[in-house]
């Protein structure tokens, strides 16, 4: 690096002086202010003299990871396409899921409704017009078997977004699995049973903070002993950046939360490195390009120095952070709807250049309404384009070296570990959003951002500029009630045919175990087993630990 | 002297995505309006109950799950058998083409799909509340 005492400067200041100077005196730069779509500023140009001091002699497949996890990138194994879908009863989605399988699908990705998220039967009075409407239908060990009825576990990798009641869906599709025969030791899937990021973002919590962190260390312990190839948790920023948040914030609170479930899990006595290399993430790919490749490029090198530094953890599969990224739902608009194909486009493209293990592209009509089958095809074909046509994928890591990449890659590293020094200033992240630290913050930069999009610093295409009067409404899903009575009938006559007595027996067994210390998946085998509800279970555990409620932060 | 209005913003049903009820909460109550956030699921009658208490001109409800053809028939039932026929109910969220003639049907007029600029939604507010003695 030039000495600062040189009179004449950096080369990077006298280009500002002798040739950017002289040429905004006659052609001024565009209003701006030149920002990423999180506010971070940004500089007209990057050179070598920002990234002086860096280290850059790591390559694909090297500790700490930021050009990539596998040493071949794409060229070894393209990303998984994994597709979220659910909707309506078990058959319903079942028919779906037997659809994609039949199209050369590999894995599955199950979307439950909310009173399947909230651990709520369909007959309470909160769930009024909620059955089935944001995804499948779930109430006890007979819906699980309806929803893979005709699919082999044994064969197929199964992901289920589920947080709260994890550990009740995760029990019933190990008995589904124990029911074909098929061996927990060599099936696989994932359960995102990520609490931390309910109580900062999405809200779908049930219990306090504490017995919800047992919840997951017990799956930790249950899964390294009995399911050791399951991935037992994605420690999600995506809904945390739905939310509003930032970028950097996304980052920095994902991997916080990921290093607190490590810590509990180290607290509760399990061995890093026979639970972490099980941990995965998932991130959002929001609009601003190259903001969003930096964010996964810091998110290894940060995670890898963290399981190597902070906790010990000597086996590289703990080092190495595996991905799956979603586009940004929150980015797509309701108005002029097909401008979402463009978006969700580019959006796959920052993930895939940032190396995402596993991808999720939104459809265009998701402002509107869950997608249509063609829509969701489109959607699809996206990510196939991007692997097959656009030639990205014939090269690791292809933007590393880039002076504007690699510093904003450097940037997201120093912003998180500011971050992590304020988190664990106040004693962790359980503490942190106990005290609503991090809710603050992603409420704050959600309303700064709404209050640049009202002023137009920010344009968003066809809702604050470049608007369109006449548009036609296209064709959407509508999703009638069907389910919900379907349901509600099937509760009832469960109700009536199963041994009822054993409910009870295995529901008061799972309230001894939660009360003492013993790992809570055993007797929510049983209760499963015994064709208890979710609702039950969870009713039985908020008995034992209460139900957590929010101050809501504005 | 007119008083401000006051705005109950509620969130019905089981859905926890509050980013928009809680930048309109703040945008309104920037614009000089008194605002009070219940927070999250709340069932109708509690929302009501909220508006009875709370003396409100109006309630925003914030609904994305496409739960909303059950949920405002009930809260529109429950306001006038309480005798709240005059306060105004605005809702936000994702809310398809086809249900917007029903709702107005029901007398709610003020519907903002994702996108809708906040100044629209104060401005809306601001000409449509019942008058304040």
């Amino acid at each position: 690096m030039k000495s600062v005492a040189d009179p004449a400067g950096t080369r990077k200041q006298r280009w500002e002086r002798e040739v950017v100077e002289p040429t905004l005196r006659k052609s001024p730069e565009r209003k701006g202010p030149f920002t990423t779509i999180s506010g971070r500023p940004i500089e007209r140009l990057y050179t070598a003299e920002d990234l002086a001091g860096l280290d850059d002699t790591n390559h694909p497949g090297e500790f700490p990871y930021v050009r990539g996890i596998h040493p071949t990138g794409y060229r070894g194994k393209l990303w998984t396409m994994r597709q979220f879908a659910g909707f309506g009863t078990p058959e319903e989605t079942n028919q779906r899921y037997q659809d994609l399988i039949a199209a050369g699908g590999t894995g599955l990705s199950v979307a439950f409704d909310l009173p399947t998220l909230m651990g709520r039967d369909p007959d309470h009075e909160l769930c009024l017009g909620e059955v089935g409407k944001c995804g499948v239908s779930i109430m006890s060990l007979a819906d699980m078997e309806r929803l893979f009825e005709g699919i082999s576990l044994a064969e197929i990798t199964t992901s289920m977004t589920i947080n709260s009641p994890a550990p009740m869906i995760f029990a019933m599709y190990l008995v589904v699995a124990e029911q074909q025969g098929a061996d927990w030791k060599t099936i696989s899937g994932t359960i995102q049973n990520d609490i931390l990021k309910e109580f900062i973002a999405q809200k779908e919590y049930i219990f306090p903070p504490r017995p919800s962190m047992r919840l997951i260390t017990d799956i930790f312990a249950f899964c390294a002993k009995e399911v050791p190839k399951w991935n037992t948790i994605s420690v999600s920023g995506y809904h945390i950046r739905e939310a509003g948040s930032t970028s950097l914030q996304e980052l920095a609170f994902t991997l916080r939360d990921g290093l607190e479930y490590v810590q509990y899990g180290v607290d509760a006595g399990l061995d890093v490195d026979d639970f972490v290399p099980r941990m995965s993430f998932f991130f959002n790919s929001h609009s601003d390009f190259f903001e969003e490749i930096a964010k996964y490029r810091a998110a290894r090198k940060l995670w890898a120095e963290a399981m190597k530094n902070r906790f010990g953890a000597k086996n590289p599969r703990s080092w190495a952070l595996r991905f799956h990224t979603q586009t940004a739902g929150v980015s797509l608009t309701a108005q002029q709807p097909y401008n979402n194909v463009v978006r969700t486009a580019l959006q796959a493209l920052a993930a895939v250049l940032g190396g995402t293990n596993s991808l999720h592209t939104n459809s265009l009509d998701e402002a509107l309404a869950l997608p249509t089958k063609e829509t969701a095809t489109i959607a699809l074909r996206t990510q196939q384009i991007i692997a097959h046509e656009s030639g990205v994928t014939n090269v690791v890591d292809p933007l590393g070296g880039s002076y504007f990449i690699e510093k904003l890659t450097q940037d997201m590293i120093d912003g998180t570990l500011k971050y992590w020094d304020t988190i664990d200033g106040m004693g962790g992240m359980v503490e942190a959003i106990e005290r609503g630290y991090p809710q603050k913050e992603v409420a704050e930069a959600s309303y700064q951002f709404q209050q640049a999009v009202e002023r137009k610093e920010k344009v968003i295409v066809g809702v604050n500029d470049f608007i369109q009067a006449d548009e036609k409404p296209i064709e959407i899903l509508y999703i009638d009630d069907t389910a919900s009575g379907v349901q509600l009938k099937r509760l009832a006559e469960l109700k009536q045919t199963r041994d009822n007595a054993r409910v009870q027996q295995t529901l008061a067994a799972l309230k001894d175990v939660a009360k003492g210390r013993g790992n809570t998946m055993v007797p929510l085998l049983d209760c499963v087993r015994a064709y208890a509800t979710v609702g039950e279970m969870c009713d039985a555990l908020r008995e034992v630990w209460g139900e957590y409620e929010e101050v809501p932060v504005i | 002297m007119s008083q401000k209005i006051r705005v109950v913003i509620a969130k019905p049903g089981l859905d926890g995505h509050d980013r928009g009820a809680k930048v309109i909460a703040r945008a309104l109550r920037d614009a000089g309006m008194e605002v009070i956030y219940t927070g999250l699921r709340q069932t109708p009658e509690m929302i009501v109950s909220a508006a009875l208490q709370e003396d409100a001109d109006v309630i925003g409800l914030s609904i994305l799950s496409g739960a909303h053809m059950h949920i405002c028939p009930r809260i529109m039932a429950l306001l006038t058998e309480k005798g709240l026929d005059d306060v105004q109910v605005v809702i936000g969220g994702i809310i398809p083409d086809v249900d917007v003639p029903k709702l107005n049907a029901m007398g709610i007029r003020g519907i903002f799909i994702p996108g809708t600029p906040m100044q629209h939604i104060i401005d809306y507010i601001a000409a449509n509340a019942r008058a304040r003695v």
